[in-house]
């Protein structure tokens, strides 16, 4: 209701003359207040990042070290040594070296000082530094995730541009509702399909190991179906949204084609609610790793996870669970960065509800569909 | 700015015939050919060059279909189900859409309904109408030129400005300019607008209309306008369609089928239309008795002031607001003055209209009556009472007295709700009455508003849209408030409806003593329910008074302007002129 009130400069601009060069001043004004604004936004939202991966590491610790086991029983089976087999002394002894002697608040800041030097520890396991291990497993994991990812959206892509131009009915039935069926086939069961045709009857691609390109073909489909299939759910829908905005009919009657207007003036608009929903599941590949790594037994750190979990191997489970949640993190800023790029409404500088630009209010298709009077006759 | 512009010359071969010929032509939407619903039934149309011709009728008329068939634009689930579609002097009746495209642009440009949300909201203004330019095969070097010639060709002030801007840095009276440069720059040599300034301020509206007038007169474009708006169509068209159900009802140039309208259809159309006097039609109120130049005569229903309306000193008002104003801080900018030092005050059992456009402050005004919006100064008093302050505790107990209905029925309603629902949701948030009490409170509620108690199961969907604004009013009404706040109650509904519910609010007034603050920019509906009229501008109140002296003998200018762009007024001149004096005029005074 406000934003009628507000528009008072705005109004006055309505068709006069005069008034031009003022609007000018006042955008010319907003956006260097634009500019000044971004800094301190991304300065934010990088602390804010901080936080999250503080909490995360925190309660991966809390979670595993107040677990009921035993952590000294553990570290010692790792190293083959039974603990009934010792005398109380050389327990206290074996505590002491661990540290594991020490008040649970005094270790917990003793890990974290380390972590916060780039010590994430060693393995209780593999009695390697956790940082070596990330490194030896973390390339095969990106080169997995980044093709993962590319072949999601390209997929997604496709199946929603196609779902929203095409015009026979069965046809845009069944690509609107392929993405449920890509959602619905767990990962595992499409991996050792894919297997199962790729590999051992067809034999174009390895059914394991992580050598060479050809290897990645396999987990990567496997990782992109459910990807794709939520990005093009989301897309689609909002393609069809999209496409049935006035906009559309303004661009069709300038004598734009069905396909350019749905690619000059549909598709940015519906990849704005996509890039919120993208930025969720690139982050969530990292977790998606862990099945596939496993199912195609590649090197990587989703395996190296399911390891560090199933032996409870402190350090790696935690330096893992931060990673994912710096993978999280910075996608989401990302896409955040990238809002404004795509929807020039959308400024990060100005945050209060009463500065917001009055027309971005009224012009959003959301708002100003309710406020505006229309006629459809 | 456009005399510099070279008027389009038909090309060679072209024929010399009307832009656009319909034929009997028939629309029907549905999935298959079999469950069809008819939308146009047997239309036949032509538009010649330089010829503006209106196409008139209420939602659901058929208009903007027809005006989608002749752009080949019709959404997936519309079809041409018979008759012939000519553009160009071409049988485009079946072409496929390669055809058609050809066409658009070049030949048919369009002006869109809704400025709010016709133009790319990710896209520079100059960009989007760059693209069109291009497409018209203009050299690149020379595209950016022609996006400055079209923006200045409709109207914009400052295109090089407005070229770098995006939509949403324009406002509605702008985006529509620029839809119509879009349309422009094609070249094309006809124009079909739809609605093209429904959504636009009095005198935006004028402006733009005007704009269009003179585009027609000065290129030889021809005209196709889709309005709900007699008025706008009396006032603008060499000739007017009536349409109804999807079939022309009548036609023919507007001094003569808005004067001697000879079906039944067009006569409810025109009574029902605000602020076009009709000779013939016995009007209740007055008329002003002389109106200079081409003002429309608007008929003032309370033209007489009462005791209430007439003085402060009768009887306490409901809603006093005193010398309010209400500042919007802005980061980096002094603070936005919504509110300028304003005073009101609403007579009970009577109407207090504000008026204004965009930007006005009418409805902060409303918000500070609701107590949804603190005050940077002033006071504001509820019967008497100073709520200025008050907190959210001492305000709930006052919300019985004070009930908003909202501008748009269609998102008022919960979707999901059912209309008892819905209607007994203010009784259940006071907790007053039972079960079974809250069921009856509804049905007389229903009945009330002129709804048959049948309703009470309806979901929103169900209703249409004038029945949907009866359901807002009666949940309005339901815990028996002493005012009700009224933001644009009327101006999302069709002409008859808006008279509808207008006598409806009137008629509760009468029964149950209720004052209206009525928030409103048309000035026609305003004189049929208005005791007194308050003008805003830009957070200032600029004139109160008697709505028969403010809207018949309006003191300051800017009232005066408002006045004189309502449409109508050249019709009205017109009548005058053709009846001779006097008899043109509507009766009582």
């Amino acid at each position: 209701m406000t934003a009628v009130v507000v528009d008072g400069p705005a109004a006055g601009a309505v068709a006069g003359p005069a008034p031009g060069p003022t609007s000018g001043l006042v955008s010319g004004a907003a956006r260097v207040a634009r500019g000044a604004g971004l800094g301190r936004y991304v300065a934010g939202r990088v602390a804010q990042a901080l936080v999250v991966l503080w909490a995360a590491w925190t309660a991966t610790f809390a979670i595993l070290w107040l677990l009921p086991s035993d952590p000294l029983a553990l570290l010692l089976s790792a190293n083959n040594v039974e603990v009934d087999s010792l005398s109380p002394a050389e327990l206290a002894a074996a505590q002491a070296r661990y540290g594991l002697d020490q008040p649970v608040l005094v270790q917990y800041g003793r890990m974290l000082g380390d972590a916060l030097h780039g010590d994430l520890g060693v393995s209780i396991t593999k009695n390697v530094p956790v940082t070596q291990l990330l490194a030896e497993r973390l390339p095969g994991t990106l080169q997995l995730s980044g093709l993962a990812v590319l072949l999601a959206l390209a997929g997604g892509l496709t199946v929603a541009w196609l779902a929203a131009w095409v015009r026979w009915r069965p046809a845009k039935v069944l690509l609107s509702r392929l993405p449920s069926a890509g959602v619905a086939f767990p990962s595992f069961w499409v991996g050792l399909l894919l297997i199962q045709v790729f590999a051992f009857t067809l034999g174009w691609f390895p059914s394991t190991g992580d050598e060479g390109p050809a290897a990645l073909v396999l987990p990567a489909v496997t990782m992109a179906i459910p990807t794709s299939a939520v990005f093009a759910q989301v897309l689609t829908r909002s393609l069809e949204d999209t496409l049935a905005q006035p906009w559309i009919t303004t661009a069709r009657a300038t004598g734009l084609s069905r396909a350019g207007a749905q690619a000059r003036h549909a598709l940015r608009n519906a990849a704005l609610p996509t890039l919120t929903i993208l930025g969720l599941l690139v982050g969530g590949t990292v977790t998606g790793a862990i099945v596939t790594e496993t199912v195609f037994a590649r090197q990587g750190v989703g395996m190296l996870a399911q390891e560090a979990v199933l032996s409870q191997d402190v350090p790696v489970v935690q330096a893992v669970v931060v990673l994912a949640a710096a993978a999280f993190v910075l996608v989401n800023l990302l896409v955040d960065l990238l809002y404004p790029l795509l929807d020039p409404r959308i400024s990060h500088a100005v945050r209060t509800p009463a500065a917001r630009t009055p027309a971005a209010r009224t012009s959003s298709p959301r708002t100003s569909a309710a406020r505006t009077r229309r006629r459809p006759s | 700015m456009s005399a510099a512009v070279a008027p389009v010359t038909p090309a060679a071969g072209r024929p010399a015939g009307p832009v656009v010929r319909l034929e009997d032509l028939h629309v029907a939407y549905g999935r298959s050919r079999r469950d069809a619903r008819p939308a146009v039934r047997g239309i036949s149309l032509e538009v010649a060059p330089g010829e503006v011709v209106a196409l008139v009728g209420e939602s659901g008329s058929g208009k903007s279909s027809t005006a989608h068939a002749v752009l080949g634009l019709l959404p997936a689930s519309g079809h041409v189900t018979g008759g012939r579609i000519e553009v160009d002097g071409l049988d485009v009746t079946r072409a496929p859409d390669r055809v058609r495209r050809r066409q658009r642009g070049s030949v048919l440009g369009l002006v869109p309904q809704d400025p709010g949300l016709g133009l790319d909201p990710t896209l520079r203004v100059g960009v989007q109408v760059a693209e069109v330019v291009r497409r018209r095969g203009v050299p690149r070097a020379a595209v950016g030129a022609e996006v400055l010639v079209a923006l200045a060709d409709a109207g914009v002030d400052d295109p090089e400005l407005r070229a770098r801007q995006y939509p949403h840095e324009l406002s509605g009276g702008l985006r529509q300019r620029v839809l119509i440069a879009l349309a422009l720059a094609g070249h094309p040599r006809l124009l079909v607008a739809d609605e093209p300034t429904s959504a636009l301020d009095v005198t935006v509206q004028r402006r733009i209309l005007d704009h269009l007038e003179h585009l027609v007169a000065e290129r030889g474009i021809g005209l196709l306008v889709i309005t709900h708006d007699l008025a706008v169509a009396a006032d603008r068209a060499d000739r007017v369609l009536v349409l109804s159900q999807g079939r022309v009802v009548e036609q023919g140039p507007p001094a003569q089928l808005l004067v001697r309208p000879e079906q039944e259809y067009t006569r409810r159309l025109l009574a029902a239309a605000p602020g076009l006097v009709v000779p013939g039609l016995v009007v209740p109120g007055s008329v002003a008795p002389e109106t200079p130049g081409t003002r429309t005569r608007l008929v003032v229903r309370h033209a007489t002031p009462d005791d209430a309306t007439a003085g402060s000193t009768a009887a306490e008002p409901v809603l006093r607001l005193h010398d309010v104003t209400v500042d919007f801080p802005q980061p980096g900018r002094p603070a936005l003055r919504a509110l300028d030092g304003v005073g009101l005050a609403v007579p009970r059992g009577r109407t207090l209209a504000v008026v204004g456009e965009s930007g006005s402050g009418k409805t902060t005004a409303l918000r500070v009556a609701l107590g949804l919006q603190p005050v940077t100064g002033g006071r504001v008093e509820l019967d008497g009472r100073d709520v200025t302050d008050a907190s959210w505790a001492a305000w709930r107990p006052l919300r019985r007295r004070v009930q908003l209905v909202h501008q748009n029925p269609f998102a008022a309603l919960d979707p999901r709700f059912t209309v008892e629902e819905s209607v007994t949701e203010p009784l259940v948030s006071f907790r007053l009455g039972g079960r079974a009490e809250r069921r009856q409170r509804a049905r007389e509620l229903l009945d009330r508003v002129g709804l048959p108690a049948a309703h009470l199961s309806r979901l929103p969907a169900e209703l249409s849209g004038g029945q949907r604004q009866r359901v807002a009013i009666a949940r309005a009404l339901a815990v028996g408030p002493e005012l009700l706040l009224l933001d644009e109650p009327v101006s999302a509904l069709d002409v008859s409806v808006q008279a509808q519910v207008l006598a409806l609010l009137a008629d509760l007034q009468a029964d149950l003593g209720v004052s209206y603050l009525f928030v409103s920019h048309d000035l026609a509906v305003v004189a049929e329910v208005a005791h007194r009229v308050a003008v805003l501008r830009r957070g200032r109140l600029v004139e109160e008074g008697p709505a028969g002296q403010v809207l018949h003998a309006p003191a300051d200018p800017y009232t005066a302007e408002l006045l004189d762009a309502v449409p109508g007024g050249r019709h009205a001149a017109a009548v005058a002129a053709l009846a001779g004096a006097g008899a043109g005029v509507g009766v009582g005074a």
